[in-house]
């Protein structure tokens, strides 16, 4: 059975760079819509997807959290996307494969993958 | 919904917007007894009598933004048609406590799916809640208490990409170690 010891290690190695972080502006924040209608059209491996990328880049400076619903069932699973200093993207009908290009092209390089967005959709 | 885990996703949403500090998440499988129920318990604002009594019929929300209310009725709809039943607790200003339960073998059953993604986002996407969850299958459980890890890490954030990573790992083997290190 795993047990939370390793969790000591942990926190004295991320001590380290905990101040680093702290001072952070240029925050990203990926926002998921996990009401009903986006769970049941498949933000949940979305949200996973994302989690797992982020963490494979070890990109510090992004955060993952959840919305509820966004009004726009038809175009769940719902992603949004805020960087500082830019206006908000919206992705809509995201697929897990979509992720990785992403947080490749947007969240790293700043530029929003157009063709996923809401502008192309609606 | 296809896996039960979503409808756990989804029905701990509401005690998120419910403004929950606490949330238990308890499933317990026992083969023997046919049964797998679902317990989720928080400490949010609770319901009105009124909205109580009436949750379980699909057109009633509080919500503004969307006037059916789904989740619920689908849990408690799915719950019943296995056989099982379907049981609310709420006290405006304490909390609400929720558990479905499904006969274990019933052929419309969904299965738990993946209860550790499930976990693994609502902990990540809401680091100031204290998840308290526990599974067991038979003789079998294990828990995991975020207060407890937060405990342990000190000032370090429980979302910081080490400890998610950590978590994920965490959850994954311990949930297959459940059933035996079989891959559900
Ligand atoms: N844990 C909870 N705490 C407080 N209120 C709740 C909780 N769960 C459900 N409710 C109430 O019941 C309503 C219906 O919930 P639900 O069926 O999930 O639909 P929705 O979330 O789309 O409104 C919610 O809008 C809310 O008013
Ligand atoms: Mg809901």
């Amino acid at each position: 059975m795993k047990t939370l010891q390793e969790l000591d290690a942990i926190r004295q190695k991320t001590l380290n760079e905990l101040n680093l972080r702290k001072n952070n502006e240029d925050n990203v924040r990926v926002v998921v819509g996990l009401a009903t209608c986006g769970i049941a059209a498949g933000a949940r491996p979305v949200m996973t997807a994302f989690v797992e990328e982020i963490n494979k880049r070890s990109l510090n400076n992004v955060t993952v959290s959840q919305t509820g619903c966004i009004g726009l069932c038809r175009l769940e699973p719902i992603v949004e996307v805020f960087t500082p200093g830019a206006e908000k993207v919206t992705y809509c009908k995201v697929k897990p494969e979509q992720v990785a290009r992403i947080v490749s092209e947007h969240i790293v390089n700043g530029n929003p993958v157009v063709e996923y967005s809401i502008g192309s959709y609606e | 919904m296809k896996e039960i885990s979503l409808h756990i996703l989804d029905l701990v949403q509401n005690s998120i917007r419910a403004e929950a500090t606490r949330i238990g998440v308890y499933i317990s499988e026992d083969t023997l007894k046919d049964t797998l129920s679902v317990t989720i318990e928080d400490n949010g604002c609770g319901m009105t009598p009124e909205v109580a009594h009436t949750v379980q019929n699909p057109f009633v929300t509080s919500r503004t933004t969307r006037r059916v209310g789904l989740g619920v009725p689908l849990f408690a709809a799915g719950c019943e048609h296995c056989d099982g039943s379907f049981n609310l607790n709420s006290e405006q200003g304490k909390g609400t406590t929720l558990t479905g339960s499904y006969r274990h073998s019933h052929i419309d059953r969904p299965p738990l799916g993946d209860i550790a993604d499930t976990m693994l986002i609502l902990i990540g996407g809401n680091p100031a809640i204290r998840f308290c969850y526990r599974h067991s299958v038979n003789a079998q459980e294990y828990e995991l208490d975020t207060g407890q890890v937060q405990q342990l890490l000190g000032e370090v954030p429980l979302d910081s990409p080490e400890v998610i990573a950590f978590l994920q790992d965490f959850l994954k083997n311990n949930e297959s170690e459940l059933y035996g290190g079989i891959e559900q």
